[in-house]
């Protein structure tokens, strides 16, 4: 293909003026080579009397942008101040010449561009308001849900235990494999990795020492709250947005049901009885792959295992564990339910606040895991 | 006429499980006309309209559309053949993380090789086009209304100049005003773009105003005709379709 401008556009002179003839398909495929032949394009002297006839009669094909490059090329010679007559327009291009000319110098407006500078600390003070505005609205969500929660407790048979049943399935029975699979594995790494330290002073048999106290303490807890929160938590926060975009809660809200104690009180609850039940089952799955690394790698039988472990710890080092458990559970179900009727208008939302709701779910497990640490070392436990 | 339909549909089979949709089913359209397809929920339009643009296979039957089969293997045809048109969902199907502007420019970007501001000037004829206000263009879709939503789906259907234009209700949710609005759109468009326009619609006033020929889908085939061929027709469904209290109505003030 060539650039050749009469190819796209033949110049006849005549008396009338010069006559334009454009020639072949002016269609978007061509549109490329077409613009190229008109910026090569050199229009006559704006004083050459008495102009210019565009003539469309030798036209083969049009299309939308064909239309718009003869517009710009009508513009660009008006502007030139070259007197522009239209000649004859064949009636198939007609209406869609017409329709063009009509719209064509409407442009889009730009968007407007902004000293870089300003535009950051306009973003940080939006985030700065944004984050005071979240906070308020959590702790009034936090608000009504205490409030829900006593008015079940003094009216108890407005509870739904079947969706707390129902909750308590999804959130712990099912959970069971994975939570069961991960802290059995955590177990076995931190009996391997402790294993090879401790060899070196011969002190093998404090393995289950370590084993003991931090499992029991902080990581069969933790990890299972992060993994609730990452399985659970998005859910929650998943289904009531979905509820939300769909306009389920507003028709709950009219029809005289509150969504708080319908939807967001039957899994807190059960999360805070499910949390708590898991977590000790972790706990006993990551002894379970402690012992048997114990075993394998160090030759401790199960016996000696149990022996030292009751030397190790006592009822105490268990609670402090899993007092921690309903407190996590807690955050986790009341940060993905709110996370959830956050949620407007679009699907995409939901998508953005189900992150959200992971990552401050397990932001605030560990906040305040640190929070107990620091108690418990206060209260000397 | 001598010239060949742009779209020919004949024997269709389209079965899901044990449910049978479509049995036998043929249709002609020509080049620009508008046809309407209409049908009870759950007659299969929808369904002949994804087989139609080679998103769903039908289990047998013979489909052409601008003399290509739309379930092609060969990449290279079917991707030419898509571009040849222009689909209108039913809520517009944009793409919720692009501009108004972006979605439009989509299809250009990545099919043509137009230099940037050359893609912008026609983005914006397109826009215009369709009726929208230029400032439209910088707003995301989630902050526009249903039928503002329609006209840059119709915007992005149209980026590529297509041959045929196929429309999902293109009216449905919208005010009256609207919808004449957008039925006074879609039959300019068509003369000014020669557009071939299938479009599936449950608005008796479009169908009417706008539709050169109608197919009603009814006992899984299809039957084509004018809306007077089809008041006059003998089955049961279609009938009572153009005859119902609505039906009359329109057709009482449209005088035909």
């Amino acid at each position: 293909m060539t650039a050749a401008p009469f190819l796209w556009l033949q110049r006849t002179p005549s008396e009338h003026g010069e006559i334009w003839l454009p020639r072949g398909e002016w269609r978007i495929s061509n549109a490329v080579a077409i613009d190229r032949a008109l910026q090569a394009l050199a229009l006559p002297a704006a004083t050459a009397q008495p102009g210019v006839i565009l003539d469309l009669s030798q036209l083969e094909g049009l299309d939308t942008a064909g239309a718009m490059l003869l517009w710009q090329l009508y513009d660009r010679a008006t502007e030139a101040g070259i007197r522009v007559d239209l000649g004859a327009v064949p009636e198939a291009f007609a209406s869609l010449f017409t329709a063009v000319g009509v719209v064509h110098d409407k442009p889009m407006p730009r968007p407007v561009r902004m000293n870089p500078f300003y535009a950051r600390l306009i973003l940080l003070g939006k985030a700065t308001v944004s984050v005071v505005q979240d906070s308020l609205c959590f702790l009034s969500f936090l608000g009504l849900i205490t409030l829900t929660l006593w008015r079940n407790t003094i009216q108890p048979w407005r509870l739904r235990f079947t969706s707390i049943i129902f909750h308590v399935e999804e959130i712990g029975l099912k959970a069971l494999p994975i939570v069961g699979l991960l802290s059995f594995l955590i177990g076995v790494v931190i009996s391997y990795q402790g294993a090879q330290q401790l060899q070196q002073f011969g002190a093998d048999l404090y393995v289950v020492n370590l084993l003991g106290v931090s499992i029991l303490r902080e990581i069969g807890v933790l990890m299972t709250a992060i993994i609730v929160a990452g399985r659970s938590g998005s859910a929650f926060t998943a289904q009531l947005g979905t509820m939300q975009v769909n306009q389920e809660t507003d028709a709950l809200r009219t029809l005289g049901l509150e969504p708080v104690e319908l939807l967001v009180l039957p899994r807190v609850i059960a999360m805070v009885i499910a949390l708590p039940l898991l977590a000790m089952y972790a706990n006993i799955l990551a002894l379970l792959g402690g012992a048997v690394m114990c075993w394998v790698q160090l030759d401790i039988s199960l016996g000696p295992f149990l022996r030292q472990m009751q030397e190790a710890i006592d009822l105490w080092t268990l609670w402090v564990g899993l007092i921690k458990a309903p407190v996590f559970a807690f955050v986790i179900a009341v940060v993905g339910c709110y996370q959830g009727f956050r949620v407007s208008g679009s699907a995409e939302s939901v998508g953005q606040l189900t992150t959200r709701s992971v990552v401050h779910g397990i932001f605030l497990v560990i906040l305040l895991d640190a929070v107990f640490s620091v108690l418990f070392a206060w209260l000397d436990i | 006429m001598s010239e060949p339909p742009v779209i020919t549909v004949s024997g269709l089979i389209t079965r899901f499980g044990e449910q049978v949709i479509h049995q036998g089913l043929d249709l002609e359209v020509k080049r620009g006309e508008i046809l309407g397809i209409v049908g009870g929920s759950g007659s299969g339009k929808s369904v002949l309209m994804k087989e139609l643009i080679g998103l769903l296979r039908p289990a047998a039957g013979t489909l052409r559309v601008l003399g290509h089969d739309p379930h092609t293997q060969d990449m290279r045809e079917a991707e030419a053949l898509r571009r040849r048109w222009g689909v209108l969902f039913q809520e517009g199907a944009l793409f919720s993380a692009l501009s108004v502007a972006q979605n439009i420019l989509m299809p250009m970007r990545e099919f043509t090789d137009l230099s940037i501001p050359l893609r912008r000037d026609l983005a914006a004829i397109k826009v215009a086009l369709v009726g929208l206000p230029p400032e439209a263009a910088d707003k995301h879709p989630s902050q526009l209304s249903g039928g503002m939503k329609k006209r840059v789906g119709l915007a992005r259907a149209l980026a590529l100049d297509p041959e045929i234009l196929f429309l999902d209700e293109p009216t449905a949710g919208l005010d009256p005003i609207s919808a004449n609005a957008f039925d006074e759109l879609i039959l300019s468009l068509r003369r000014s773009l020669g557009l071939t326009v299938v479009m599936i619609t449950h608005d008796l006033d479009s169908l009417i105003t706008i539709c050169d020929r109608i197919a009603v889908l009814v006992d899984k085939r299809i039957v084509t005709g004018t809306v007077a061929e089809l008041a006059q027709h003998g089955h049961p469904w279609i009938r009572d379709y153009f005859n119902g209290p609505r039906g009359r109505a329109v057709l009482a003030r449209t005088g035909s």
